[in-house]
Formats: structure tokens, C-alpha cells, sequence
């Protein structure tokens, strides 16, 4: 039995390298969420947001962005026969699990390392509130990396793959989407970056986060199995 | 087989209807503030918690299932969470009707257990499509099982975020440390959501049943078909 921890560097390390070689779904998520903005900026008529409604333009842009990553998370593992060589392969099936939500993290980080300071250039007037937001960027990314993933790997399995993702994703993540607009809400007001609530939310974002990885990694098991 | 004890317990919530619908109408007391349509309370309520807790309920079948791999659980799962999803539709229904009387409002979006709520019906809707699109009957009950116990752990997490995240208008009946409602109320209450439970069971025993009858009458067509092959043993009631 190869030892969890190689098999979690193995697999996360070919999943970043064919992501760097065929650049199959940074670009778009990124590209996405640019043309969102843009199409926010008209939409909304505004040349600057604060409060909810930038916190509300921020992550649904960054949610449906990141279904695009999602949606096509295990498809090389579909086409290729991945899923058959984990079944053969001596290792922890839940590694696959942890392996993709990892690889997903980095997704995420990388597209809003991207996004956020285009945010911030098209609709902040100060970037003082992108620090604190890093940190609930990060909690979001973790909660929304392990329902992905898990939702992910049971759509690419069935008849309406692209279709399963958005619709089972979207009502999973709405009390993660609840929390971190919350706790970002303060952050982007006008007047300056508030801390009102801004620890309880960062709290409920955590407690999701962990109560759907350890979900995800006890029930993924049952997803391999043929 | 499922239909063993159905007759009972038929009569059983009839019977409990009567007794909790009596208390409702002629022992409660009409409420002060909103008059008789209070009594919806005892029909919305109810509603409401039985199907959240059925929904949970088909977690844990979803559990069992993935466990002992017995594809009588993913059955029991299916039909929980299908005769739950009615139940919310009616609490759904009943609510915004009493929403309206007393809020004068069909819908109030700051009201956190109403939008909870929604959002867990909005989950459990796309179950349907889920399962069906799943084609391979084993792995389509497995998968099945995932959603259900993922979803049966997201409905309190989801009433924690959407609480803290909004006003506290929608009565809290219980919350108040038994200071909320009279004795009176709370009996017929108690009687309401036991009558409730016996009704949302029956309707589980009796989907059950259809289902295993449906199966084994399709099963006893297919072994007339081609009677060379040996009758499946095999009676779990067929969820497609």
C-alpha cells in the first residue's frame, strides 16, 4: 500500500501539471469572471459598489466561475479511465477526494488572484478592504472546493453532466454563500473596512468547511465503487 | 410484503386526524391577536417539521444503505425524501397563506426560517433530476445515498446560517422558554404533529408497497416473457 501522503502528492501534482499544459480551465474560469465585471459595470450603470452589492457582485461572479472549474474537475478521469487506474492502484480511494479539493483550492486561489484586484480596479475605490478578504476568500474556497468536488465526481458519472453540477452545487452552497457575503459585506463599505460580525461569520464559514469535507471524505469511498 | 400493517396504521392516523383536528377546532382557544386564522398554525407547522425531519430521516436510511449495501434502504430513502418534498410543498403552500393573513405578505425574504426553508425544498427539488440521470441502477442508488446523507447534513447547517443572517419575525413558538403558548395550544399542538407523523408513515409504508407491488408485477411479466430463468428472490421494491 503506497502511503497516503505520496499518492495525495502524485495525483495532485499530475492534476496542476495537465492543468499547466493544456490550460483546459483557468483561462475560461478567469476569462469568465472578467466578462462578468464588465457586464456588471454596464449592467449595474455604476462606476463604484460598496456593501452588499459589491460583496454580491463579487461571489456570484466568483460561485459561477467556479462551477466551470467543477464541471470539468474529473472529466480527464472519465475519458482517460483515471477512475479505473485509482480502483487498481494500492492507495486510500479517499485520497482521489482530498487530492481534487486540493487541486480545486489551487483553482480557486489562482482565479481570484486574477479577479479580485480586477474587482477592486473596476469597482473599490481603496484596496484597504482586500486583506481581511483574503481570509474569507480562503475559508469560502475550502467549503466550495469540498462540495465541488463531491458533487463533481457523481455528475461526470451521469447522463446530464454539465447540468447535474450548477443545479445539485448552487442550493448546497447557499449557506456558504450566505456567510461570506456577510462577513465581506462590512469590508467593502464605503466609508471604510468594519468588523461588525466579521469573526461568527468566519466561524460559520469554518464550520462548513469542515463539516463538508469530513462528509465528503467518509461518503467517497461509496462514489468509486463499480 | 410492505403492505403488512398498512390497515392499522391507516386507521391509526385517521383516527388521530379526528381527535387533532377537533382539539384545533372546538378545544383551542381562538387566538387573540389573529383570530381564527391561528389554526393554520396547527396544520403549518406540523407540515413543515415532519417533512424536514423525514428529511433526515432518509439520511439515515441513505446511511444504512451504503453500510449493509441492501437495496431495501435506498428505497426507503427515495420515498422518505419523496413524501417529504410533498409535505414541504404544503408547508411551503399553508405558510405563505398565513403569511399573508398576518405579515400581509404572501412572502417575506429578511424571514430566515421561511427562506431556510425554500432553500432546503429548492435541494431536495433537484434530487429528480439527480437520480434519474444516473443510469446504471446500483451506482444511481449509491449516488442516490451520497446526495441524501450529504443533504440531510446540509438542512441544519443551512437553518444556522440563515438564521444568524437575518430578523427574528417569524414566531418563536418554543423558544421562549415554555412561556410561549398556553397548555391548551400546546396539546392540541402536540396532537397535530403525532397525527402529522402517523400520516407522513403511511403515506411512506403505502408508496412503499406500490413500489414492491409495481416490481414484482413486472418481475412475474418478465419470468412469463421468457420463463427459462429462475424467478429473482430478490424483493426490493423497484425506485424507477
Amino acid at each position: 500500500m503506497t502511503p497516503s501522503r505520496t499518492a495525495f502528492a502524485a495525483i495532485l501534482g499530475k492534476d496542476l501539471r495537465a492543468e499547466l499544459r493544456t490550460l483546459q480551465s483557468l483561462p475560461a474560469m478567469a476569462l469568465f469572471a472578467v466578462t462578468s465585471f464588465v457586464i456588471f459595470r454596464f449592467g449595474l450603470n455604476r462606476t463604484s459598489l460598496s456593501g452588499g452589492l459589491a460583496a454580491g457582485v463579487l461571489w456570484a461572479t466568483l460561485l459561477f466561475a467556479a462551477v466551470l472549474g467543477i464541471n470539468r474537475l474529473f472529466v480527464a478521469e472519465r475519458e482517460e479511465g483515471g477512475f479505473d487506474a485509482i480502483r487498481l492502484a494500492p492507495i486510500d480511494r479517499s485520497v482521489l477526494f482530498t487530492a481534487k479539493v486540493a487541486a480545486l483550492i489551487v483553482y480557486l486561489l489562482v482565479l481570484e488572484l486574477i479577479a479580485v484586484p480586477i474587482f477592486a480596479v473596476f469597482f473599490l475605490n481603496s484596496a484597504r478592504a482586500l486583506p481581511p478578504l483574503a481570509m474569507v476568500l480562503v475559508l469560502a474556497d475550502i467549503g466550495l472546493a469540498a462540495t465541488g468536488t463531491l458533487i463533481s465526481s457523481m455528475a461526470v458519472n451521469s447522463r446530464a453532466r454539465d447540468l447535474l453540477v450548477p443545479l445539485v452545487l448552487l442550493p448546497l452552497v447557499v449557506p456558504l454563500m450566505i456567510a461570506a457575503t456577510a462577513a465581506s459585506e462590512p469590508l467593502l463599505l464605503l466609508g471604510g473596512v468594519s468588523y461588525h460580525r466579521f469573526g461568527t461569520w468566519l466561524m460559520v464559514l469554518g464550520l462548513y468547511d469542515l463539516i463538508f469535507a469530513l462528509l465528503g471524505y467518509a461518503v467517497f469511498d461509496f462514489l468509486l465503487e463499480d | 410484503m410492505y403492505g403488512k400493517g398498512l390497515r392499522p396504521l391507516s386507521i391509526a392516523t385517521v383516527v388521530s386526524f379526528a381527535i387533532s383536528l377537533s382539539l384545533v377546532f372546538f378545544y383551542a382557544p381562538i387566538e387573540a391577536d389573529q383570530g381564527f386564522l391561528q389554526k393554520i398554525f396547527y396544520l403549518h407547522v406540523p407540515l413543515a417539521i415532519v417533512s424536514l425531519c423525514g428529511f433526515v430521516v432518509a439520511g439515515i436510511f441513505a446511511v444504512l444503505h451504503l453500510r449493509r449495501d441492501d437495496p431495501r434502504w435506498d428505497a426507503y430513502s427515495y420515498v422518505a425524501i419523496h413524501i417529504s418534498v410533498i409535505f414541504a410543498v404544503g408547508g411551503l403552500i399553508t405558510g405563505s397563506i398565513w403569511a399573508k393573513g398576518s405579515w400581509g405578505h404572501w412572502w417575506v425574504w429578511n424571514e430566515p426560517t421561511l427562506v431556510s426553508f425554500l432553500i432546503v425544498f429548492l435541494l431536495y427539488a433537484t434530487y429528480y433530476p439527480f437520480r434519474y440521470a444516473i443510469e446504471d441502477r446500483q451506482r444511481q442508488a449509491r449516488y442516490a445515498s451520497v446526495f441524501a446523507i450529504t443533504a440531510g447534513a446540509f438542512v441544519p447547517l443551512n437553518f444556522l446560517a440563515v438564521r444568524m443572517s437575518a430578523s427574528l419575525v417569524h414566531p418563536r413558538v418554543f423558544a421562549t422558554a415554555e412561556g410561549g403558548l398556553p397548555g391548551s395550544m400546546k396539546l392540541t399542538f402536540l396532537a397535530s404533529i403525532i397525527s402529522m407523523a402517523l400520516l407522513w408513515t403511511t403515506l411512506v409504508k403505502f408508496e412503499l408497497s406500490a413500489k414492491s407491488a409495481q416490481g414484482q408485477l413486472k418481475r412475474l411479466r418478465r419470468a412469463l416473457d421468457a420463463p427459462s430463468g429462475p424467478p429473482s428472490s430478490r424483493i426490493a421494491p423497484e425506485v424507477h
